[in-house]
């Protein structure tokens, strides 16, 4: 692994490799020291085109427990009406010796540019870009799932093993959604079966070549379905209703919320072992209601937990090994 | 390029190895005065095996010593400092005994003992595991060629080998047979 | 006129025919056959101007061509592209007259601007270059530019376009299907309606799905061409679609024209041989407007280039800095290059895969489009008496496109390290080499009016 961009670069075992290491990695969070020299020497750095103080905290924390060095660079407001300033940003961060360069941007593909355009010679980790991908995101949520779906919830060691057989319900704004998409691939790569809800409005023209099915009922999905997992997606403030200048994506929060919001009575719906996520934050009362987001079957802050331990599981696998100019010989 | 392939030479065959282990087992022993307070931490792969087979003859000399409670696993992956010299390795497994490590004797069970600096690393994960009281080595082979101030305190075999030769241990465990083998590489 | 170069073209395949020798003096074709060529050069020998002669065994004669759309950039953005090398890109890619479009800065929209880029054009002697007026005021889609007055002025502006945006007011282009007829000037329309693209990014489809790209629908192009031919029908009036990009729009086109409907159609080369899969790499130099589309579409274009539906290739040629180019795609400019390369594509995707001849090329490329922009003197016929206007490819050659070795300013074309068949060895403009041997001739003194030019 050179960079991790998306999740459609990764095959399975790829995946399972990165969720193996992530659970040695959350091993070791459980003990007193939590600090492990591994990546001692190697410089880590945050490059936030966008504010995510939970994702730079995640990853920052995860570089700091493998002591790497960590070096925040927030470019919020330098970024999109100028593209220059995304290589000058990376030539300066190639300067100051990156090892890896953890970016978050705006606009979907900005880690691709970064990491085909020569300006950084460092592992590029995508930390989410635009509208595409958040790989760091979908696999701890993977990683959640098999610690809680595989193995019998914990009975058995479900190192090496992947999601096959299980059903994940994705409910939401699919259509602006990057979680979604690293999820689509990487659970499905994983063996799992994936069910689309979204008002359709909110599904992307194309969804049909996805290895999902889509739906735009949530009910029925949930009685009929029986998901293992649902996860709920944010919904975005600024597409909702109309007079934006996007157009409104629904009437009102009002009747999102009665045909797509996750509350009591449809948690009833679900099987008795079904987990119930969300990428965070969360928008209470929107598209999940106070009694689902703190219901025994929510492991909404265990994600975060699990956040650290897959993005120390990245960062080692990206950066442990040789380094590029060992392995290679060129930049 | 190789001559052809090399014929290993074989150095220690299933019996010898037992009678080493055997060895080791009675010297701890008398060394710590009993089993108490012993926690035997193999370091993968073969490390785990040799610590589990010392223990179950451990509980074979001391009566009402459950082998299994003395024996733990320590991965030192991330604690190696040839890291960036070798193509991403695997994390595997590191399990303590229920009681832990603190105040307790840690012997270190690896097969063969080389540069040391499995051993330095091993030193520091224990550090950042606990408190042992102290902290002993066993190892089935010593193959001399120490880049480190570490000696074993348990030794099956002293080897000495050319820094040309590969070392190779095989436990039935693993392998499904035991031997070592000293075979030459390029 | 003597004095000038005369060029002596020996056995040249007009139009891919029979070989046949070519006397280009005067800025005409003088004569042609073995015999009548000895005949004018004996017959001029005491006027002692140089002869050259051009060995064209194996090279096809077409027309100069004609490009309705190109982007030159001056005013405004000479960072990019200048008039001057524009237009020595032009010449390079076998053009001997390009449309310049009116999004400059300032706007060609009054009869000031155009007559300056006019003169630029007039002054540089790669091609004649003319240009297109804009339909709005500042482009704002609006108020009518003064269309009457760009008519009038020395540049003579029959094509006016807003392209870069459309004309979406229906009111507007209405009025300007209506005032146009007053001149015989046609409306060049980009077809995008602009709320179905709100920042949009690439073709809406499969790979914007899973890209995260704002997509662009085919929609928003076709639902504007339904409006506008009916429109140019309600008024009588002529229509011309630039940069047709989908299959439903060659439907529209090829219904309209079966209505009897006075409208005229263009595709541009990369929108005959690219995809939207190209955007996987999120490489801006495949973010154009429109996008590249999927390949039943590019099926679709080349299927209605071949039967006529689609009346031209005209190249969109858009140079960007390297700073437009070499950041985000959603920061990144849309455009790419294609005079040097428009030649080689269609030869590529219409030639070679014998869905057109060479007559059919000249069509396309040359006569067509002039006739359209009504340019009388280019995309004429390889006959004695003609305007030496012409161009000679050797469609044996084949050559990986480097962008830096272009006469175009600016390196942003989508051909990069693609090996393309055709090679233009010489374009000659009213008689004059603007091209030999695949080299940019510049004219002996570059700001003299060319002779015969001044209408």
């Amino acid at each position: 692994m050179r960079h991790l961009l998306s999740t459609g670069d990764l095959d399975r075992d790829a995946a399972v490799l990165i969720l193996d290491t992530a659970a040695q990695m959350a091993a070791t969070q459980s003990r007193e020291i939590k600090k492990l020299p591994t990546l001692r020497g190697r410089t880590v750095v945050n490059l936030f085109f966008e504010d995510s103080t939970r994702t730079r905290i995640s990853f920052e924390t995860a570089a700091k427990r493998l002591s790497a060095d960590v070096i925040n660079f927030s470019a919020k407001g330098s970024s999109v009406s100028k593209g220059e300033s995304l290589k000058d940003t990376a030539l300066t961060l190639q300067a100051m010796g990156a090892d890896a360069v953890v970016i978050r941007h705006q606009a979907s593909g900005a880690p691709h540019v970064l990491a085909r355009s020569g300006w950084v010679d460092g592992a590029v980790v995508n930390a989410g870009d635009g509208t595409h991908q958040h790989p760091t995101q979908a696999l701890l949520d993977a990683y959640t799932i098999r610690r809680h779906l595989v193995g019998g919830a914990g009975a058995s060691d479900p190192a090496g093993r992947d999601l096959d057989g299980l059903h994940v319900a994705i409910v939401g704004d699919v259509l602006h959604s990057r979680v979604a998409r690293s999820n689509v691939q990487l659970l499905t790569t994983l063996g799992a079966r994936v069910t689309l809800v979204a008002p359709p409005t909110l599904v992307p023209v194309g969804v049909q070549q996805w290895p999902c099915d889509v739906s735009y009922h949530l009910d029925p999905v949930l009685a009929d379905g029986a998901p293992d997992a649902v996860m709920m997606l944010r919904v975005q403030r600024e597409r909702m209703g109309a007079g934006t200048s996007a157009g409104g994506f629904f009437p009102t929060p009002l009747e999102y919320t009665r045909n797509y919001g996750l509350d009591q009575r449809r948690l009833d719906l679900l099987p008795d072992h079904a987990v119930v996520m969300h990428p965070g934050p969360m928008n209470r009362g929107l598209e999940i209601s106070a009694d689902a987001a703190d219901s025994p079957r929510a492991v909404i802050v265990e994600q975060v937990a699990n956040g650290v331990a897959v993005r120390m599981a990245v960062l080692y696998l990206l950066l442990a090994g040789e380094t590029h100019e060992e392995r290679t010989g060129i930049a | 390029m190789t001559s052809g392939p090399a014929v290993p030479t074989t150095v220690l065959g299933a019996p010898e190895i037992g009678r080493a282990l055997t060895r080791i087992a009675h010297e701890l022993l008398e060394r710590n005065k009993g089993a108490h307070d012993l926690v035997l931490l193999g370091i993968p792969t073969r490390g785990l095996p040799l610590a589990e087979r010392l223990a179950r003859r451990l509980a074979a000399v001391e009566p009402g010593l459950d082998p299994l409670a003395l024996v733990g696993v320590l991965d030192v992956t991330m604690y190696r400092d040839d890291l960036s010299r070798h193509p991403t390795r695997p994390i595997g497994t590191t399990r303590l005994p229920a009681g832990g490590i603190d105040g307790k004797v840690v012997v270190l069970v690896d097969d063969v003992l080389y540069s040391g600096r499995t051993i330095r690393a091993a030193l520091d994960a224990i550090n950042d595991l606990g408190r042992p009281r102290a902290v002993q080595l066993a190892a089935l082979v010593d193959r001399g060629h120490r880049e480190l101030p570490i000696r074993a305190d348990y030794v099956g075999k002293n080897l000495p080998t050319s820094q040309a030769e590969r070392v190779r241990v095989l436990l039935d465990e693993t392998d499904g047979r035991d031997a070592v083998l000293i075979e030459a590489t390029r | 006129m003597s004095g000038s170069t005369r060029y002596v073209l020996r056995g040249v395949a007009p139009l891919g025919g029979d070989p046949v020798d070519l006397l280009l003096a005067d800025g005409v074709i003088a004569a042609a056959g073995r015999g009548d060529i000895q005949a004018a050069l004996d017959r001029d020998a005491a006027a002692g101007s140089p002869v050259v002669e051009v060995d064209g065994a194996g090279l096809v004669a077409l027309p100069g061509l004609v490009d309705l759309h190109t982007h030159l950039r001056e005013p405004g953005r000479e960072d990019a592209e200048t008039v001057g090398s524009g237009t020595r890109a032009a010449a390079l890619g076998g053009f001997t007259a390009v449309h310049a479009m009116a999004n400059t800065s300032p706007v060609a929209d009054t009869a000031g601007v155009v007559e300056q880029v006019w003169r630029l054009g007039r002054d540089a002697g790669w091609v004649d270059v003319h240009p297109v007026g804009a339909v709005s005021i500042g482009l704002d889609g609006e108020h009518l530019a003064e269309l009457g007055a760009m008519a009038a002025s020395a540049a003579r502006v029959r094509v006016f376009s807003d392209d870069g945006r459309c004309v979406h007011d229906p009111v507007l282009m209405r009025r300007a299907l209506e005032y146009v007829k007053a001149f015989d000037g046609v409306v060049a329309q980009h077809a995008q309606e602009p709320r179905l693209t709100v920042g949009a990014q690439m073709h809406e489809g499969v790979v914007s799905a899973e890209l995260g790209l704002t997509g662009w629908p085919a929609v928003a192009e076709e639902a504007i061409i339904a409006r506008d031919v009916l429109l140019a029908e309600h008024v009588g009036s002529r229509l011309h679609v630039c940069h047709l990009s989908t299959a439903g729009s060659v439907e529209l086109i090829r219904w309209a024209k079966s209505r009897g409907i006075d409208v005229t159609a263009e595709v541009t080369p990369h929108h005959l041989l690219l995809t939207d899969e190209l955007a996987r790499d999120y490489d801006p130099v495949y973010k154009v407007n429109p996008p590249l589309r999927t390949q039943a579409d590019v099926d679709a274009v080349r299927d209605g280039l071949a039967d006529g539906t689609i009346d031209i290739v005209a190249t969109d040629h858009a140079p960007h800095t390297r700073e437009d180019k070499d950041c985000e795609w959603a920061a990144a400019a849309m455009g790419m290059t294609g005079l040097e390369t428009a030649l080689s594509v269609v030869q590529e995707t219409m030639v070679e895969t014998g869905r057109m001849t060479w007559a059919d090329v000249a069509r396309v490329l040359s006569e067509a489009p002039a006739r359209i922009g009504r340019v009388t003197d280019h995309g004429r016929p390889l006959t004695v008496g003609e305007p030496a206007n012409l161009t000679l490819v050797d469609p044996a050659a084949r050559t990986t496109v480097v962008p830096e070795r272009q006469g175009t300013a600016s390196v942003n074309s989508p051909f990069r390290g693609r090996e393309l068949p055709g090679r233009v060895v010489a374009t000659f403009l009213r008689g004059r080499a603007t091209v030999l041997d695949g080299h940019a001739v510049p004219a002996p003194s570059a700001t003299a009016p060319a002779s015969g030019e001044v209408r």
